[in-house]
């Protein structure tokens, strides 16, 4: 009943068109092996070229005789949270045919948890993904209810914003643009299971009620609802969020397929109304008076008023009501097993783990302009309902709270990402990607950044090109990525700057420099945005020319006199103005105050001058390490590599290895269990494997050149081989 | 096929000139004719046109090209850097004395550096005595040509000479390991190689690992394929043994400071992390703490480095594991061996509960003795972690003695203590009481000598007489025969290696003053004690980042 045979003849003679020349049988399998083309050399990828192929879907409907063309697409994306949008997007972007699916239509990119975007590392991500011409920096800039630069003077690398949003404008502003974009179709539907190939490829899904819908690639984002199962004390209900229904059915269907799944916990605190809550004594957060931004697209710089969130504490009552009342929360309780992530722990984790802090933070921060929602953030619990309000009571300014909506736990399936490559598409299932909390990660931003880029490496499986792959050091969406597929991680995974081993090369103010071009070469970025870009960049690179080359005089002018006074340093004849810029304490604010600044600037490219020219050293240090690690990290690792037979290997790294399959040297190197003595191993089983191959294939074209009569010939070629 | 893609780079990109038509797996599914054979496999570099392009036409994937705008700063070097990954390059340069020592000395011994930074390293340590009579030491101006020796000093940071030497540069492609290598032909002595060694190490060399040059000959293309058998026998041998966390225990040396520096540069940045990465919830950072913290650390590394005599340590030559049932006088022979009360000795089996060390010289090489707790099925808990010291002790040690009481004999117990410390290494048998055993004992374990081969000599002793310690002292040196000893033992190694970690770590944490003192943000520290971490791993490549985040989660509360 799954695999449907008109949609297995369809499928193929798609490829078929796609690809009029050549043998059909080969084209199925150009897959995530094939090369990818760094800008310089860039043969096919010209943007122009993406929309070549893209007539395929209408076509193609119209030869077929089984299915309508309502039901076959280039991509399907199932499920609407923050990485279904961001992969339909840039799917549909790319020209391709998407069907978005979702549960529920109204519920589209919501924000089920704390109603913010960014923060340490998560704002790389969104800065990142922005770059590369996905939509939720934009979106986050729009819906801003308050907005903070974090870690201001701690380094330009830990540097991060963080907005509080506007949960429902969230959703509306993204339904807008996934409404409005071309290419883009979006429809209600619970997928149950996925239609697989001859070839173990993906051919589509099949929905609930009884609907399939055909697809080449196929975007899985459940979030927490495969299987998903909500629990408020010891009453628990299936539910991917309160209030919306489970997915059911699909988890088995996997599994039959031979994925691996495990179960994930997360949790999310009460909702309190706004006006029932005594503000007057507690401490308030303001946002920055000096708004920044997500988005490099100065479209979407429209400031707003801000609101304020505020600070309260936990109290002596609070633990004593936790402490008294363990038996009946489902961790201590013991009946729920799945583990929760660390750096999000329950109240009740907390009290039990720190029992010496007398009090913890709790932060009150408004779910919208226009709702009298109040977020409590740090207070997720899994008590039951009727213990929550007095919880809730016991801290200060919400004495005479009334709640809104209890704070509840949710239990999910998820697949381990070692399940997928690099692409994110699965290695068992050609064609089949999996982005979001699916893989083990928590958080909207990471949901995004896997997102865009399934979304782009399904676009262009379908269209027969080759995957995309950030590297680890490129971005946090390759670290990201990186670590899912290699590590064995077993707690929801959330994007932190200590989890990159070059964070300072991959700060907020050069995202675009570093992922723009390619998100140009792709045909995300469109000529506008690409003008925008090529004119920064243009413009911050003159300025540094210019700091370069003016230089100041010590008698004249009181700059010189501020700079050492400042820096306590002294200042030589006729610096110039990067060398005071180079300075301790000594920032772009000071020259322009002194009229040597340049105004034509925007803040963001003064701070790029700034970070460039302060730290230099350090940057260039980085690259340099960077750069002598890459020669052997980089190197790839053959699909068939047999680690059982490797007998230099330990046993613990010939099953991690085969269980990861990582695609190079380094990402080797980072599968846990697998030790430096296994990579050198490997590296020797390579070079005798490619000697051996190299043998045989002299031995081969000697024969061949032999046969050939010209005997001038073969002694030319001989001369190579020996050399 | 696929592999010889993604070696010779350049057929493939001609390949993807002459349309590409490629398949999963990277195979070429087209006749491939004539010319592209030919070309297959020249990998010359001679035609400007076949420059090969290795990252960019077999892999599916982005490099970091770097940010556009840091490109500027690095220029050229990027773009070599990034393509080509699918050659074999090491990253770093090393550097060993290759001729043995241990012995008496030769006449000439040799210090082999090897790798990208090999000329770089050696210009920062050789003065070339041409050079200096022509220009007054311009010292980054040796330029190298390869395979012509030269003359001149080798130097340490201080411009002082340490030795002088023949450098013979070996420039790649045309050296042992097809990387530049640069030999240093110092005086044999080992003081003198030692030096000459550790400025090498301190100029940005790191030490080679056994069988690491041949290693990268063989990755590089040399030697044939049943050579690289015998590398693979030596790194898997090296790092079972490097693995064995059990070693950590005892192993003498810096291991101590070590170990409690490394916890230090972990906590540090545990402090900072944290309040990176989730600022708002953090108590703000106890900012003079944490420099006093940096001080007195690179204080310790420093002073260790310069009081404590290194050359006495490194060669603080072989350790020697006594090991037997309990009660067999094993501490009685440490005592009477190295002549002091070093170990507490009474009529108690068992009385030993821990590794006692004591310092003998013999003949001129200075060994430690492992004095180890009786050998036995217990349930004291004490005794057993002393036990388990004991069969840990043996396994560090260089030699290991077997001490039997020959007034008891070879018995039951003795064969299955033998089963449990059994190795390769050089094992004596000493017949301990002999003052008061029987003759007939003395023949019986004698027997048992020769049944049980893996003794290499078996010596009768008496601790209470002092009898028979010449003969074992003897029979040491002649089971080493000095020669035999290659690099000094393990425990020569072992300070080796950590003395070249708290180079590092000494360099790192100076750094660290540095930006501390240019007030630089604190983002920047955590890339010098990341550094200092690194270099202080027990085993290389652990990772500080996972450790580092999981005591941030042990110790703060966080988490919203």
């Amino acid at each position: 009943m799954r695999a449907v045979a008109a949609a297995t003849a369809t499928v193929s003679l798609r490829h078929f068109r796609s690809f009029p020349t050549i043998v059909p049988s080969l084209l199925f399998s150009s897959s995530s092996s094939l090369p990818f083309h760094s800008p310089r050399l860039c043969v096919f990828l010209r943007p122009r070229q993406l929309f070549l192929n893209r007539p395929l879907a209408a076509s193609f409907s119209s030869s077929s005789s089984g299915a309508t063309s309502d039901s076959t697409y280039d991509v399907i994306v199932v499920g609407a949270g923050h990485a279904g949008c961001e992969a339909a997007l840039a799917s549909a972007r790319l020209g391709a045919s998407t069907l978005l699916l979702t549960l529920n239509l109204d519920r589209i990119a919501w924000q089920p948890c704390n109603p913010a975007v960014g923060g340490p590392a998560k704002s790389q991500l969104v800065h990142e993904v922005d770059a590369l011409g996905g939509d939720i920096g934009k979106v986050a800039d729009r819906c801003y209810l308050q907005k903070r630069i974090l870690n201001v003077s701690r380094g330009p690398a830990v540097r991060s914003l963080r907005a509080q949003t506007d949960k429902r404008e969230y959703a509306m502003e993204m339904k807008k643009i996934v409404d409005s974009t071309e290419n883009l179709c979006i429809r209600e539907a619970m997928v149950t299971d996925i239609i697989v190939g001859k070839n173990d490829n993906v051919e589509g899904v099949a929905t609930f009620f009884g609907m399939n819908f055909y697809a080449p690639s196929v975007i899985l984002t459940t979030g927490t609802f495969m299987s998903g199962k909500i629990w408020v004390g010891k009453k628990s209900m299936p539910a991917g969020r309160a209030g919306e229904s489970a997915s059911q059915g699909l988890t088995e269907n996997l599994q039959k397929l031979g994925f691996e799944t495990d179960r994930l916990k997360t949790g999310t605190p009460a909702r309190v109304d706004r006006r029932t809550i005594d503000f007057s004594n507690l401490e308030a957060q303001h946002g920055d008076e000096e708004v920044s931004w997500f988005s490099f697209d100065p479209d979407f710089h429209i400031e707003r008023e801000q609101m304020c969130c505020y600070l309260t504490r936990t109290t002596k009552i609070t633990h004593q009501l936790i402490r008294d009342n363990l038996h009946e929360t489902p961790t201590y309780g013991g009946w729920v097993e799945a583990k929760g992530p660390r750096y999000c722990p329950s109240i009740e984790d907390k009290i039990v783990r720190f029992k010496d802090k007398e009090s913890h933070q709790i932060f009150l921060e408004p779910e919208g302009r226009d709702v009298p929602e109040i977020y409590v953030q740090g207070f997720s619990t899994g008590l039951p309902e009727n213990l929550q309000l007095p919880l809730l009571r016991s801290l200060p300014g919400l004495e005479n709270c009334s709640m809104l909506r209890p704070a509840y736990a949710v239990e999910y399936d998820y697949l381990p990402a070692h399940q997928c490559s690099r692409s994110l598409m699965t290695k068992k299932i050609e064609g089949l990607f999996f982005s979001g909390q699916i893989n083990g990660t928590t958080g909207y931003e990471e949901a995004a950044a896997q997102g865009i880029i399934s979304g782009i490496n399904a676009a262009r499986h379908a269209d027969g090109k080759k995957h995309v792959v950030l590297e680890r050091e490129s971005s946090y969406i390759g670290t990201l990525i990186d670590d899912l597929v290699t590590k064995d991680l077993r707690e929801p995974y959330r994007m932190l700057t200590s989890r990159s081993e070059h964070r300072l090369l991959l700060r907020f103010d050069n995202a675009d420099s570093r992922l723009t071009p390619l998100g140009r070469e792709l045909g995300l970025i469109d000529d506008r945005r690409w003008k925008l870009y090529q004119e920064k960049q243009a413009r911050i690179s003159e300025e540094k020319k210019r700091l370069k080359t003016v230089k100041i005089s010590v008698a004249v002018g009181d700059l010189a006199a501020e700079v050492s006074s400042v820096s306590s340093q002294p200042v030589k004849e006729s610096a110039t103005l990067e060398s005071l810029l180079k300075k301790p304490h000594i920032h772009y604010k000071l020259l322009e105050k002194h009229g040597f600044g340049n105004e034509t600037l925007s803040r963001m490219e003064k701070d790029c001058v700034e970070i460039d020219i302060k730290y230099e050293g350090f940057i260039v240090r980085q690259q340099n390490q960077l750069q002598q690690m890459v020669h052997q990290q980089h190197r790839r690792l053959p699909d068939d590599l047999d680690y059982y037979s490797m007998t230099t290997l330990s046993h613990e790294g010939r099953e991690k290895l085969s269980k990861v399959r990582p695609e190079t040297i380094g990402q080797a190197s980072r599968v846990g269990g697998v030790s430096p003595a296994d990579i050198t191993a490997l590296l020797i089983t390579l070079e005798s494997n490619r000697r051996r191959t190299q043998d045989v294939k002299r031995g081969k074209i000697l024969e061949h050149a032999l046969a050939e009569s010209n005997p001038q010939w073969v002694e030319d070629r001989e001369h190579v081989v020996n050399e | 096929m696929v592999n010889l893609l993604s070696f010779r780079s350049v057929g493939v990109h001609l390949l993807r000139h002459a349309t590409p038509i490629i398949t999963r797996g990277g195979r070429i599914s087209r006749p491939i004719s004539k010319n592209l054979c030919f070309v297959l496999f020249s990998s010359s570099p001679k035609t400007s046109l076949l420059k090969p392009r290795a990252a960019s036409s077999e892999d599916n994937s982005l490099v970091f090209k770097g940010d556009e705008r840091v490109v500027g700063l690095l220029g050229k070097v990027v773009d070599d850097a990034f393509d080509n990954v699918d050659r074999f390059q090491s990253s770093s340069t090393i550097v060993a004395i290759v001729t043995p020592i241990g012995g008496p000395p030769g006449a000439v011994g040799i210090v082999r550096l090897s790798g990208p930074k090999a000329v770089e390293v050696a210009r920062r340590v050789f003065r070339s005595a041409k050079k200096r009579k022509k220009k007054d030491s311009d010292s980054d101006s040796w330029r190298p040509k390869s395979h012509f020796v030269e003359y001149g000093v080798v130097v340490d940071s201080n411009g002082n000479v340490v030795d002088e030497v023949l450098a013979v540069p070996m420039l790649a492609p045309r050296s042992y390991t097809r990387e530049d290598v640069v030999e240093l032909q110092c005086h044999g002595s080992q003081v003198c190689l030692r030096r000459v060694l550790r400025t090498c190490v301190e100029a940005g060399a790191r030490l080679a690992e056994p069988g690491e040059f041949t290693l990268r000959a063989f990755l590089n293309g040399r030697l044939d394929l049943s050579q690289a058998e015998n590398v693979e026998k030596l790194i898997s041998a090296k790092s079972s043994a490097a693995a064995d966390a059990a070693l950590e225990g005892i192993q003498g040396g810096f291991s101590s400071l070590v170990k409690s520096v490394r916890a230090q540069c972990i906590e540090l940045l545990t402090e900072i992390e944290a309040r990176l990465d989730f600022e708002d919830e953090m108590t703000p950072l106890d900012i003079e703490s944490v420099i006093n913290k940096i001080n007195s650390m690179s204080e310790d590394v420093e002073s260790a480095l310069d009081t404590a005599n290194y050359d006495k340590l490194l060669r603080s030559g072989l350790q020697i594991a006594i090991v037997g049932r309990p009660n067999v006088g094993k501490s009685s022979l440490l005592n009477a061996w190295s002549k002091s009360e070093r170990a507490i000795v009474t009529e108690v089996a068992g009385t030993t509960r821990d590794v006692v060390e004591a310092n003998v010289t013999v003949r001129g090489v200075p060994i430690t003795l492992l004095d180890t707790a009786g050998i036995r099925e217990t349930n004291d808990i004490v005794e057993k972690i002393g036990v388990e010291r004991s069969e840990t002790a043996a396994k560090v040690a260089d030699v290991i003695i077997m001490a039997v009481s020959a007034v008891e004999g070879w018995t039951e117990e003795d064969t299955e203590l033998l089963r449990k410390i059994q190795s390769d290494k050089p094992m004596i048998l000493v017949m301990n009481k002999i003052d008061c055993a029987p003759p007939s004992s003395c023949d019986q374990l004698e027997d048992q000598r020769k049944k049980e081969e893996v003794f290499h000599k078996s010596v009768f002793t008496s601790a209470v007489t002092g009898q028979g310690l010449e003969e074992l002292e003897d029979a040491i040196l002649e089971i080493l025969g000095l020669d035999r000893v290659p690099t000094g033992g393990h425990q020569w190694t072992v300070n080796q290696r950590q003395c070249e970690q708290l180079v590092r770590t000494k360099e790192a944490l100076a750094r660290l003053r540095e930006a501390i003192e240019d007030e630089i943000p604190i983002d920047f520290w955590t890339i010098e004690l990341r550094e200092a971490a690194l270099a202080l791993a027990q085993i290389s490549g652990q990772d500080v980042s996972e450790e580092v985040l999981s005591s941030i989660f042990a110790k703060f509360c966080i988490g919203k």
